[in-house]
């Protein structure tokens, strides 16, 4: 069991600013992300994208934003459970919740913070009849443990950076890789694409395009993929293979955070915008684009002030009573759970003569 | 001055078509027009904001319009997206303006 002070579900840019805002009370965090990196949509959609409305920043890019924040709240210890979601949420008799992912893990804090964004991010799944069947038996939509293509032959679909990068990373695994993409043109950072060609002109990846997988091939596992081309003539072939990993991106979904009591409205869930961005369940916050309220604003922005009133109320929830008043981190220095200060030089004092 | 507004068709993904008016002033594309009429809930339709680069604003056209000619972004996202027709544009890089009068398009199904 993982225990923290505040469970923080969804590690974006509102997620990671808690982290330092709720430092500064003397509080802890953990954070769980459906991703495999922190970030959010900044890391996972628009990394290479400049934001212009992040306050001191004229410019910033979506992954060097990240980077920043990460850096931040460095000092306050956070924890991070990456690559699961959070399925399910129980209250305990002494009020506290236990939040458990899909795979297992079980988390424990007196508050939660959903900073979810739009959802968690889901893999977008190819309009190929059986594929549902093959789930698991040789089709991959995420790649988690590359070991286990290891001598086989792979099938990766996608023209976006994804697929570009674990074709090459898998030509050094596999005994065969075969790229699918249904364009000759790819997406990716340049060097990813000249990589790629060098493969391919080495024998060492085998493209086909423009070229799309029509179908699955297996007696309960996957043995082929029958694949469409398209080039001078249209023409279907079989590719045997023992893999299938479809690359098409991931898209939100706002997921099992919607069967947790919470009201719900348009995709988002309510809060008291007037207070503390709290729920309709006590002691569970919203903060960021996944709440909702009159004049909300999608701004991550936004997200870093109702992360600042939440960690507040926060505090009085897990010391109840306890006296507080705000200190400027100028004033006080930021003392770090890692033992490190930091605080504005002293004044220098000293008689001209 | 007079303020010159476009009628739009358009068809959400339950098959049912709204005539709208949208403004030529305020530099909205259409994936922001079906949005500011709540076309498709939220969540559902402009999740990257519109940079091209998530397809949730997919729509055919309908109408014979010319319209604005495809960037590479656009092109490279609608060859991953799904459910992509002859006729697919991403909503968010078509900007609204006078031109568009009697615009018809079909949002395309949710992926």
């Amino acid at each position: 069991m993982i225990k923290t002070d505040i469970l923080i579900i969804g590690a974006g840019p509102t997620g990671l600013f808690t982290v330092f805002e709720a430092g500064l009370l003397k509080l802890k965090c953990h954070l769980i992300d459906a991703l495999p990196q922190a970030g959010g949509q900044c890391s996972e959609i628009y990394p290479k994208k400049p934001i212009y409305d992040i306050p001191a920043y004229p410019e910033i890019l979506a992954g060097d934003l990240t980077e920043k924040l990460l850096e931040q709240c460095k000092q306050f210890e956070p924890g991070f459970t990456l690559g699961e979601r959070a399925e399910t949420i129980e209250k305990q008799e002494d009020g506290s919740f236990i939040v458990t992912t899909n795979r297992g893990t079980k988390h424990q804090a007196p508050v939660v913070a959903i900073a979810g964004g739009l959802g968690s991010f889901e893999p977008r799944k190819p309009l190929i009849d059986n594929i549902l069947s093959f789930e698991d038996k040789g089709v991959e939509y995420i790649i988690k443990n590359p070991e286990i293509y290891r001598n086989k032959r792979v099938v990766i679909a996608g023209g976006g950076d994804s697929a570009l990068d674990w074709s090459i990373f898998l030509s050094d695994v596999a005994k065969e890789v075969t790229l699918i993409h249904r364009r000759n043109e790819f997406r990716g950072h340049l060097d990813s694409v000249e990589k790629v060609q060098e493969l391919k002109n080495k024998g060492k990846i085998n493209l086909v395009t423009p070229a799309e997988v029509m179908n699955i091939v297996g007696h309960h596992k996957v043995e082929a993929v029958v694949v469409s081309q398209s080039q001078h003539i249209e023409k279907e072939f079989e590719i045997e293979c023992d893999h299938f990993i479809p690359l098409f991106g991931l898209s939100p979904k706002l997921g099992p955070i919607a069967n947790w009591g919470l009201e719900i409205e348009k995709n988002a869930i309510k809060v008291n915008n007037a207070l503390d961005y709290q729920t309709n369940i006590p002691g569970i916050f919203a903060i960021g684009d996944v709440n909702t309220y009159p004049g909300k604003l999608k701004l991550i922005l936004c997200g870093f002030h109702e992360a600042t009133l939440m960690c507040q109320a926060a505090y009085q929830i897990i010391n109840p009573g306890k006296k507080y008043v705000l200190k400027y981190t100028t004033v006080s220095g930021i003392d770090g759970f890692d033992g490190t200060r930091k605080e504005a030089p002293k004044a220098v004092v000293k008689a001209i003569e | 001055m007079e303020q010159q507004d476009v009628n739009i068709k358009i068809t959400d993904r339950d098959g049912v078509t709204h005539e709208i008016v949208a403004p030529t002033d305020m530099a909205m594309n259409l994936m922001e027009v079906v949005r500011s009429y709540e076309l498709a809930p939220d969540g559902t339709i402009g999740i990257c904001g519109g940079m091209a680069m998530c397809a949730s604003c997919q729509c055919y056209v309908l109408s014979k319009h010319e319209l604005p000619e495809m960037q590479d972004d656009e092109e490279a996202m609608l060859s991953e997206a799904f459910y992509v027709k002859d006729n697919s544009r991403l909503g968010c890089q078509i900007q609204i303006t006078p031109e568009m009068e009697g615009l018809e398009v079909e949002l395309a199904p949710e992926s």
